[in-house]
């Protein structure tokens, strides 16, 4: 590779440390490395999952986030109130770009803010009949919502609000399940607990719902998707592989999920894991309750996706592996076009991500795919099994990055200058401006879907149209050539 | 002169309230103009000076009229026994919401509102027993009450909470200007009671500004809504209150509290008789373990 060697990339994070004060040096050293692909485990170069340090740029965002903006804010069928004043759900509104097929505001209601709009008053004593008031009031506006999802913000941890009492007398006036989430922003380290949080509550208000309802008509090939968040698409592009491939999708959530699908979850085969950080909590449940097993896979690029297809199909009977090797054979000509066009554009140009939950690793073959390389990569909330995952995926003396700063990540750049960096909004118009050209990688920059083969060729477009975008040559102002 | 703003503290039951209303209406009677702001939610504190529960306190309006903005002063201010101004906080029943973040609310109201720009001489603000969060020390920080009082009893709980609220003052008088203005003995007639909280005051930095007796007359007046100096003015307890009053418009002992360890405090109670002397071999043992070992 052209980067740097193991030493060179050990001198450069040694250079960045130098800035902080000792006490801060030490916490930010644990949280960089170097990659060694030969390692099993990562906590021998690695720690993650920990507080960031005050006074740093953190990337992170809250448990709210976690549970409501990532888990379970898709699920379409659902009126989701944004307990609290009302700026965490006004400004997390929409923006995640979770695709859904309905009527918003009629049968689906992803795109719209619901908030109990805290005031004052309500803070002093106490919102527990605000939303015993607001529940009814959805209820009444919103017939067809399948049930209410309750968001907590803040205050409802702080004031200690009852809202499950709440949430269990109304689901009982309501006859609608009525969910009580604890995600308190201020808990955990990141958005991470977030995810955990609203995995147990589906665990306990959910996935139960239809322990003693055997009306549903099973099949030896039903499967789950969970964690797919469908972001431009994303999950319809992955489905119909599955589908093609003799299995029927029984649920598929969060993206454009129902609740109907998740309580039908625990009758399924096998469960499919995209994001292995946000989910794999329920898909442990489902497991260890329900006996299903589940697998991790990834649809990035057509290696992965072969990869994946052949260890999904190796889950069941020949049949099914042998639709797996015609699904893989139908897109061949056209991924091969695909590659045909963009590699020769795209040949050896370097990325550096800096993303969520599985992107910092799952996208790393579709880059490979086009002839491209990851040469540094990092998680704003991974655990330590996410790096243990990373590590094989990157090259020798690739630089990881936990949690990283602003400062870090704008220093890295410019030292390793990549042909590429994939991050989130508050980053991309930093590197924009430094000249490096650049995706926003949460929402896929208004693009999208990149999973599976339809989207594996408009992400090789997006990357080409931004890496070999003609604006790159002028940077310079006229009057400074 | 200008206004002085003091701050009454103690541990739950002392009897906070019923001396804070008896020294105001001493202060009253003696031509100081006088402002109560009760920052309970139970909303007691101007019970005896208004010969009613405030019903109309500032959180209750606030919530049925909208928001606190949409309230005026003369809403919430009512004037009780020789004119003494009296105005609740107010907030939620038990087990709900938070009642700190009410008193953040109103204090704020009552500033914001000019309350504190009127022609007061004193400004007493009645907290809640237990400091348990920082919306109960609103009252102590920056540019509100300067000078705080601590009652207290010889008893050994009123006594712990004592020192804890010292730490509590200790801490924000490094930021602003809040001093300890000493300690009022509301009596419970233990024994030695005077002295132990003589010393407890001594080795606080403080005084023992007055010692309140004991006297059944206090309750007599309290079953009438009213003070001791209301209800028989000719009263021998009246002129204790009479005597606390003075004794405070004079008052210029304002420091920064020394509060005491735990041992420390040990020390003093069992210097008193009010503890005994600690057997570590008792420690952690039943009484069935002990009927054993005899």
């Amino acid at each position: 590779m052209s980067a740097l060697t193991r030493e060179e990339t050990q001198a450069l994070i040694q250079e960045v440390l130098e800035v902080y004060p000792d006490k801060a040096k030490k916490d930010r050293a644990k949280h960089l490395a170097v990659n060694d692909p030969t390692l099993e485990q990562s906590k021998k170069c690695i720690t993650s999952n920990r507080k960031s340090l005050p006074g740093v740029m953190t990337i992170r965002g809250c448990s709210y986030a976690g549970s409501k903006g990532v888990v379970w804010g898709p699920i379409k069928d659902i009126v989701h109130i944004s307990h609290g004043p009302v700026g965490c759900g006004q400004y997390s509104r929409a923006g995640r770009r979770n695709y859904y097929v309905g009527m918003t505001g009629v049968n689906t209601f992803g795109t719209m803010n619901f908030t109990s709009d805290f005031q004052e008053k309500d803070i002093v004593f106490g919102g527990d009949k605000k939303l015993d008031k607001i529940i009814s009031e959805i209820d009444l506006l919103f017939p067809l919502a399948k049930g209410i999802s309750v968001q907590s913000e803040c205050p409802i941890g702080l004031i200690g609000d009852d809202i499950e009492a709440v949430s269990k007398k109304k689901a009982k006036e309501l006859k609608k399940p009525i969910i009580p989430v604890r995600c308190e922003g201020f808990r955990g380290v990141s958005q991470s607990l977030g995810h955990h949080i609203a995995n147990d509550s589906i665990r306990d208000w959910v996935i139960p719902n239809r322990d003693h309802d055997q009306s549903f008509v099973t099949t030896p090939y039903d499967v789950a998707i969970i964690g797919d968040y469908n972001i431009g698409g994303d999950a319809w592009s992955s489905r119909i592989l599955l589908e093609e491939m003799g299995l029927r999708v029984v649920a598929q959530w969060a993206g454009d999920g129902t609740l109907s699908e998740m309580e039908l979850t625990p009758k399924v085969k096998l469960s499919l894991i995209h994001c292995y950080r946000s989910v794999n909590y329920i898909a442990r449940h489902l497991e260890e309750q329900y006996g299903i097993p589940w697998m991790e896979y990834n649809f990035f690029g057509p290696t992965k996706i072969a990869e994946s297809l052949r260890a999904i199909a190796a889950r069941f009977d020949e049949t099914i592996q042998a639709n797996a090797e015609r699904v893989i054979a139908k897109y061949q000509a056209e991924y091969e076009a695909v590659v045909a066009k963009y590699r020769p554009r795209l040949e050896g140009k370097r990325v550096m991500l800096y993303v969520g939950g599985l992107r910092p690793r799952h996208i790393i073959g579709a880059y490979e795919d086009l002839g491209m390389e990851v040469v540094g990569t990092g998680y704003e909330f991974a655990h330590n099994d996410d790096y243990d995952r990373t590590l094989k995926d990157m090259g020798d003396s690739t630089l990881l990055y936990d949690d990283v700063t602003g400062y870090e990540l704008e220093a890295f750049v410019k030292r390793i200058k990549p042909d590429l960096v994939g991050s989130g909004i508050k980053e991309k118009y930093v590197f924009q401006k430094m000249g490096i050209p650049f995706r926003q990688m949460h929402s896929w920059d208004y693009s999208g879907p990149y999973h599976g083969y339809d989207g594996f060729a408009i992400f090789a477009r997006d990357m080409d149209m931004t890496i070999n975008n003609p604006c790159w040559k002028n940077m310079k102002a006229p009057w400074q050539k | 002169m200008a206004m002085r703003q003091c701050a009454i503290y103690g541990k739950g039951g002392i009897g906070k309230s019923t001396t804070t209303q008896n020294l105001v209406a001493g202060l009253a009677e003696a031509g100081k103009k006088v402002m109560i702001v009760g920052c309970d939610p139970k909303a007691d504190s101007t019970r005896l000076i208004l010969h009613a529960k405030a019903q109309e306190t500032i959180m209750h309006l606030a919530a049925e009229a909208g928001s606190v903005e949409d309230l005026e002063l003369e809403d919430v201010l009512r004037a009780g026994y020789a004119g003494i101004k009296c105005v609740e906080s107010g907030g939620p029943e038990p087990g709900v919401g938070c009642a700190g973040r009410g008193v953040i609310t109103a204090i704020n109201f009552l500033e914001e509102e000019g309350a504190y720009e009127e022609d007061l001489d004193f400004v007493f603000y009645d907290v809640l027993g237990d400091v348990v969060c920082g919306g109960f020390a609103m009252p102590i920080r920056e540019n509100k009450a300067q000078e705080i009082y601590i009652v207290v009893s010889g008893e050994m709980m009123a006594m712990y909470a004592a020192n804890n609220i010292s730490k509590g003052i200790v801490k924000y008088a490094s930021s602003g200007s809040v001093r300890l203005a000493g300690l009022i003995c509301n009596s419970r007639n233990t024994a030695r009671e005077d002295e132990l909280i003589i010393e407890l005051a001594r080795q606080l930095g403080t005084t023992m500004v007055h010692f309140v007796p004991r006297d059944n007359i206090v309750q007599r007046a309290e079953i009438r809504r009213m003070t001791v100096i209301e209800y028989d003015p000719k009263s021998k307890q009246a002129d204790e209150y009479r005597e606390l009053a003075q004794k405070i418009i004079h008052n210029k002992n304002f420091v920064v509290p020394t509060p005491i360890t735990m041992d420390e405090l040990e020390d003093l109670l069992m210097k008193f008789g009010l503890m005994d002397e600690e057997d570590e071999s008792i420690v952690g043992k039943t009484a069935a373990e002990e009927a054993c070992a005899v």
